[in-house]
C-alpha cells in the first residue's frame, strides 16, 4: 500500500481540522471562555506538529492509489479526526472521560447527534460550535472537501475516485462533471448555499444568531446536536417548519440540484428514488398525525399536531435527530414507524444515513424478481432504474450491503446488550439503530429526551464504532480492521 | 476545452492520459462498462456506458458543451454516425473520426463535409506509409519529417562496429561528413536530452536531426549499407499489409504476404494483382524455412499478435534479413523490448495518437500552436514543430543568451529553404520553423513555453 501518500493526504485534513477549528476557537476568546480556548489552542498546536511532522516524513511521495488504499485512507482519516476532534473536549474539561470526548465527537463527525452530555448548555458557546459545526463538516466529508481543494499536483489521475466512493453514501457513486475537483466543488458549493439559505430562514424565524447558525449546521450535516436542552421544542413554530423542510431538502441526492441547476429539472423531478422518498414521508407524516392526533399534550390541535409529525418523520428519516416533542411519549405505531424509518434512512448521495432509499428500492425490485423466478424460472427480466438496467454487480453489491448491515446490528446489540447497566430491549436496539444509522435519539432510556451517559466506556465505544461504520457505509472501516488489508502483494 | 472520446480501446486511452494530462476535460463512451472503471479508476475522467451514435448517451456526455468528439470504436459505421449525430446535436463541435476499412478510405474523404469530419485517421495506412518510407532508408530504425519534409529526425542504433561509439557529441558532424545534430538518446530505458559533451556507448539508441537531403550520406558515414529493397516478406495479411503492398507495387518491389485464413487471402488475391498471396501458418518453422524468409531483403511482422511479431523478427534478425519491421499493436513495456533484436518498430496506435494529439493542440490555440507533434524515444521525448510569429519571445537573438527550459532543446531552424542546425551563435525570426525536443513530462503547448521565466 502506498502508505506515504496516505500519511500526507491525513497531514492535509489536519490542517483543514485547524482551519474548521478557527471559528469555534474565536467564540471562545469572544465569551472568554479560559477552559475552552485552552482546549482549542492546545489541540490545534497538537494537530500542526503531528501534521508537520507527517509532511516531513513524506516528503517524495507517489501518487499511484488504488481501491484499497482509497477505503483504508478514508476509514483511517475518519478516526484520526475524531481523536484528534474530540481533544477540545477532553483538555478543556468539559467532558472528563476520554472515551465519552470520542463518543461525542464521532456523533458530531458522523452526523449522528447522540450525546452523552446531560447539560449540553453547560459546554460553552464555543464547544457547542465545533460540535454543531463537526456535522456541517462530517455531512458531504471532509475527503471530499479535501478533494475540493486538493493541490491540482495529481491532477492526471483517477485515483481520488475511491476516495470519494469511500466516504460518500449510496450504491453507485459516481462523478457529475469529469474533474474530481470541479465535483466536488460542485457538491460544496451546493452544500454552502442550501446552509446559507437555512440560515437565512431561521432568522426570519426569529431563532437567535448562534442557536441559527448551530442548527443549520446540524440541519445540512443531517446530525441533530442542539444546543438547547430542550432540544427544537423552544423554537418559533415558524422555525421548526423550516427546520422541517431543510431536513427534507438534505435528505435528497445532491446531483439532482445539481441536474435541476442545469435546467434538466423534469428529469431531476422524475428520479425514482426521489419519488419513492418523498412518499415515505408524506405517507408516514399522514399516518402518525393521525395516530397521534389528540393522544398528548403537544398534539391536541390538528395545526401542532401535522407540525411535530412532519418534524418528527424529516428528523427521523434523514437521520437528523431533532426533536420538538418527546416521541416516546407516542403511542406504539407512531413509534414503530420511526424505527422502521431509521432502516430506510435518506437518499444516496445526500448528508443522511440508513439503508438509502435507493437501496431499498434496489432490494424490493430485486426480491420481486428473485420471487418471480421461481413460478417462471425460464423468464429472463432485470432490474431496471430510472429507465436504465442496473447492472447485476450494483445488485450484489446492494445485496451485500444489507447483510453487512444485518450482521452488524446484530453483533452491536449484543454487545450493547451485555452492558452492566441492563437495560431493557427497547433501549439497547433503538439505540444500536439510532447510532448505527447516524440518528441520534433512539427510546425508551436513550429517547429525545435522555442521552447516552447511561452507557458504560466500553458500550460507549462500541456504539462509537457502529456510528463510523453507519456513516463510512461499513466497508472502509471493516477494511482497516481487516489483516489482508495489510498483506503485501 | 471539454472532449468526448468514444472508444475506450488502445487509442482511446492512450489519447485519456494525454489530453486528461494536458488539462482538457474528458468524457469517455464506451459499451463496456469494465473497460470504462479501469479508465475512470485511473485518470481524472468522466464515463458514460452505452452505445455512441445514440443521441441519449451523446446527450448524456454533454455533447451540447463538448468542443471536440473523438471517434475511436472498434466499427467505422459507428464512427461515422456518431460524428455525425453529435455535429447536428451541436454544430459547433469538432468531429475526427477513426477510418480505416479500405472500403470507406474514399468515403471518408470524398464525404467528409456530409458527415461534418473535422479529421479523420487512418492508422493503418499511415502506418504502412511509415513503413514505405522506413524501406526506402535500411538503417534506420525511425523517420518521422519536420518543416515540410525538409527536415527528418531518423532513429538510429550505435552498433560495436559503428565510427560513432565512444564519440563526444561535439564531434558528431566530423564523422558524418554532413551538419546533423542529435536531439535525444535513449540508454537502458531512460531517456535524455543530451549536450555537447555526451559521449555515446554502444548499444544506444540516437534520434538525429538531419536535412533529407543527407540522409544518404548520414547512412554512408556511419557504415550502414544502404542496399535497395527489391523484395519483402510480409507477415499477416491484414489491413497494413494491404496499404503497404499496395504502396510496395507501385514502386516495383515484389512482395509475398504469408497469411493464416483462406478466405482472407483469396480477398486478397482478388485485390492486390502482382502480389504473391500463400497461406500459412506463420507461427510455423516449416512455413518460414519453406518461404526462404533468409532470401528476403525485408521482414515485416504484421499479424495481429504483438508476441509472434516479436518472436518473428527474432527469427529473422537471426537469418540475417537485412532489415526487420516489427508492427505493435499495444506498445506497452517497450523498454523490456528495446534490447532485443526486432529491428524497426512500428505503432499504429501511436501514429494515429500523434495525428489526433496534434489538431487538439491546433485547435487550442492558434497563435503559436505546434504545427507538427512526434512522439519519439518510446514516447518519452516530444519533437514539435512551431513557426515562430510575432508573439514570440527572443525572436533575433543569440541562443547563448536565451535560458529555455531543462531538457528542452532546439533541433533546427529554418529560414525559407534555408536548413540551420543552431549553436550558440544562431538565431531566430518570424517566419522561421523551428523544432524543439523536449524530454519533460509536462506538455510544451506553445512556443513561448520552452524559455525559461
Amino acid at each position: 500500500m502506498n502508505y506515504k501518500m496516505m500519511i500526507r493526504i491525513h497531514a492535509w485534513l489536519l490542517i483543514l481540522e485547524v482551519a474548521f477549528m478557527i471559528p469555534a476557537l474565536v467564540i471562545s476568546l469572544y465569551t472568554g471562555d479560559g477552559a475552552a480556548i485552552s482546549g482549542f489552542a492546545w489541540t490545534m498546536v497538537i494537530a500542526l506538529g503531528t501534521s508537520a511532522l507527517m509532511f516531513l516524513l513524506t516528503r517524495h511521495a507517489e501518487h499511484k492509489f488504488y481501491a484499497r488504499e482509497g477505503m483504508v485512507t478514508t476509514g483511517m482519516a475518519w478516526i484520526t479526526l475524531s481523536l484528534v476532534g474530540c481533544l477540545p473536549f477532553f483538555i478543556s474539561g468539559r467532558i472528563p472521560n476520554f472515551i465519552d470526548a470520542f463518543f461525542e465527537i464521532v456523533s458530531g463527525f458522523t452526523t449522528t447527534g447522540a450525546s452523552i452530555c446531560p447539560d449540553v448548555e453547560a459546554l460553552g458557546k464555543g464547544i457547542l460550535y465545533w460540535r454543531s459545526f463537526s456535522h456541517w463538516v462530517g455531512g458531504m466529508g471532509i475527503l471530499v472537501f479535501y478533494l475540493a481543494i486538493a493541490p491540482a499536483d495529481g491532477k492526471n489521475d483517477g485515483s481520488t475516485l475511491h476516495i470519494l466512493r469511500a466516504e460518500s453514501p449510496g450504491p453507485s457513486v459516481n462523478k457529475m462533471v469529469p474533474r474530481m475537483r470541479d465535483t466536488a466543488s460542485i457538491l460544496y458549493k451546493l452544500y454552502i448555499v442550501l446552509t446559507v439559505l437555512d440560515i437565512i430562514f431561521l432568522l426570519i424565524g426569529k431563532m437567535p444568531v448562534f442557536d441559527a447558525f448551530c442548527i443549520a449546521y446540524g440541519t445540512a450535516g443531517t446530525g441533530g446536536f442542539s444546543v438547547l436542552n430542550s432540544g427544537c421544542a423552544t423554537y418559533t413554530p415558524f422555525a421548526q417548519n423550516v427546520t422541517t423542510v431543510f431536513m427534507l431538502l438534505f435528505g435528497v441526492n445532491f446531483s439532482l440540484y445539481y441536474l435541476m441547476i442545469l435546467k434538466h429539472v423534469s428529469q431531476a423531478l422524475h428520479d425514482e428514488e426521489l419519488k419513492l422518498y418523498l412518499t415515505i414521508v408524506f405517507t408516514s407524516i399522514v399516518l402518525i398525525a393521525i395516530n397521534v392526533f389528540g393522544r398528548t399534550a403537544d398534539t391536541s390541535g390538528l395545526e401542532p399536531t401535522i407540525r411535530h409529525s412532519a418534524f418528527q418523520v424529516a428528523s427521523i428519516i434523514t437521520t437528523t435527530g431533532y426533536s420538538t416533542v418527546d416521541f416516546d411519549q407516542w403511542p406504539n405505531f407512531s413509534k414503530a414507524i420511526l424505527i422502521c424509518l431509521m432502516f430506510v434512512g435518506a437518499c444516496a448521495g445526500s448528508t443522511g444515513g440508513g439503508i438509502k432509499v435507493s437501496r431499498v428500492l434496489l432490494l424490493w425490485r430485486n426480491l420481486r424478481r428473485n420471487m418471480h423466478s421461481i413460478f417462471h424460472p425460464n423468464e429472463v427480466r432485470v432490474v431496471k432504474m430510472n429507465g436504465s438496467r442496473v447492472d447485476e454487480q450494483t445488485l450484489k453489491n446492494v445485496s451485500g450491503y444489507l447483510a453487512a448491515y444485518v450482521f452488524i446490528v446484530i453483533i452491536t446489540f449484543l454487545l450493547v446488550s451485555a452492558d452492566p447497566g441492563n437495560f431493557d430491549l427497547t433501549t439497547n436496539f433503538s439505540a444500536v439503530m439510532a447510532t448505527f444509522n447516524n440518528i441520534g435519539p433512539g427510546l425508551s432510556k436513550v429517547g429525545p429526551t435522555c442521552n447516552f451517559s447511561i452507557y458504560d466506556n466500553f458500550s460507549t465505544f462500541v456504539l462509537s464504532i457502529a456510528m463510523l461504520l453507519g456513516r463510512l457505509e461499513i466497508f472502509p472501516i471493516l477494511a482497516i480492521m481487516s489483516p489482508s488489508t495489510y498483506k503485501r502483494g | 476545452m471539454n472532449i468526448i472520446i468514444a472508444g475506450d480501446g488502445k487509442v482511446g486511452s492512450m489519447l485519456t492520459k494525454a489530453l486528461s494530462g494536458e488539462g482538457h476535460d474528458l468524457t469517455l463512451i464506451d459499451s463496456n462498462p469494465a473497460a470504462l472503471e479501469s479508465t475512470i479508476e485511473r485518470y481524472d475522467v468522466m464515463s458514460v456506458q452505452g452505445n455512441c451514435a445514440s443521441m441519449e448517451v451523446l446527450r448524456n456526455a454533454g455533447v451540447q458543451s463538448a468542443d471536440l468528439l473523438i471517434t475511436a470504436t472498434g466499427k467505422d459505421e459507428v464512427n461515422l454516425l456518431t460524428c455525425l449525430t453529435a455535429h447536428g446535436m451541436n454544430p459547433n463541435l469538432h468531429t475526427i473520426a477513426r477510418i480505416r476499412t479500405p472500403d470507406y478510405v474514399e468515403t471518408a474523404y470524398a464525404m467528409r463535409r456530409q458527415f461534418a469530419l473535422s479529421l479523420t485517421v487512418n492508422p493503418e495506412r499511415q502506418t504502412a506509409r511509415e513503413i514505405d518510407r522506413l524501406l526506402r532508408y535500411p538503417g534506420f530504425l525511425k523517420r518521422d519529417k519536420f518543416a515540410n519534409g525538409m527536415i527528418e529526425i531518423v532513429e538510429l542504433r550505435v552498433d560495436d562496429n559503428s565510427p560513432l561509439r565512444d564519440q563526444p557529441l561535439y564531434q558528431m558532424s566530423s564523422v558524418t561528413k554532413c551538419q546533423v545534430l542529435v536531439c535525444a538518446v535513449v540508454r537502458d530505458g531512460r531517456t535524455t536530452i543530451p549536450s555537447g559533451d555526451f559521449i555515446l556507448r554502444e548499444g544506444d539508441r540516437i534520434f538525429v536531426t538531419a536535412s533529407a537531403n543527407n540522409l544518404t550520406v548520414l547512412l554512408n558515414s556511419i557504415g550502414l549499407i544502404t542496399t535497395k529493397v527489391r523484395s519483402v516478406i510480409i507477415a499477416g495479411g491484414g489491413r497494413i499489409a494491404f496499404y503497404l503492398t499496395t504502396l510496395l507495387l507501385r514502386e516495383g518491389i515484389a512482395v509475398k504476404i504469408i497469411e493464416q485464413d483462406r478466405e482472407r487471402c483469396e480477398e486478397l488475391a482478388e485485390k492486390l494483382d502482382g502480389a504473391t498471396i500463400v497461406q500459412g501458418d506463420i507461427s510455423k518453422q516449416s512455413v518460414l524455412e519453406s518461404e526462404h524468409i533468409e532470401d528476403a531483403d525485408a521482414i515485416i511482422a504484421l499479424t495481429g499478435l504483438d508476441e509472434l511479431n516479436v518472436i518473428l523478427s527474432i527469427y529473422a534478425n537471426h537469418m540475417k534479413v537485412p532489415q526487420v519491421i516489427t508492427k505493435l499493436g499495444r506498445g506497452e513495456n517497450m523498454e523490456l523490448l528495446e534490447k532485443l533484436p526486432i529491428g524497426s518498430v512500428v505503432s499504429p496506435k501511436e501514429l494515429c495518437f500523434n495525428t489526433i494529439i496534434r489538431y487538439v493542440r491546433a485547435m487550442k490555440d492558434t497563435s503559436g500552436a505546434a504545427v507538427t507533434v512526434h512522439s519519439i524515444a518510446d514516447g518519452q521525448a516530444e519533437a514539435i514543430e512551431f513557426i515562430v510569429d510575432q508573439d514570440t519571445k527572443h525572436c533575433g537573438e543569440k541562443l547563448r543568451d536565451i535560458r529555455l527550459k531543462k531538457n528542452v532543446l532546439l533541433a533546427s531552424i529554418t529560414h525559407g529553404r534555408q536548413i540551420e542546425f543552431p549553436n550558440g551563435e544562431s538565431m531566430f525570426h518570424p517566419g522561421d520553423r523551428i523544432v524543439v525536443v523536449s524530454g519533460e513530462k509536462f506538455p510544451i503547448q506553445q512556443l513561448n513555453d520552452i524559455f525559461q521565466n
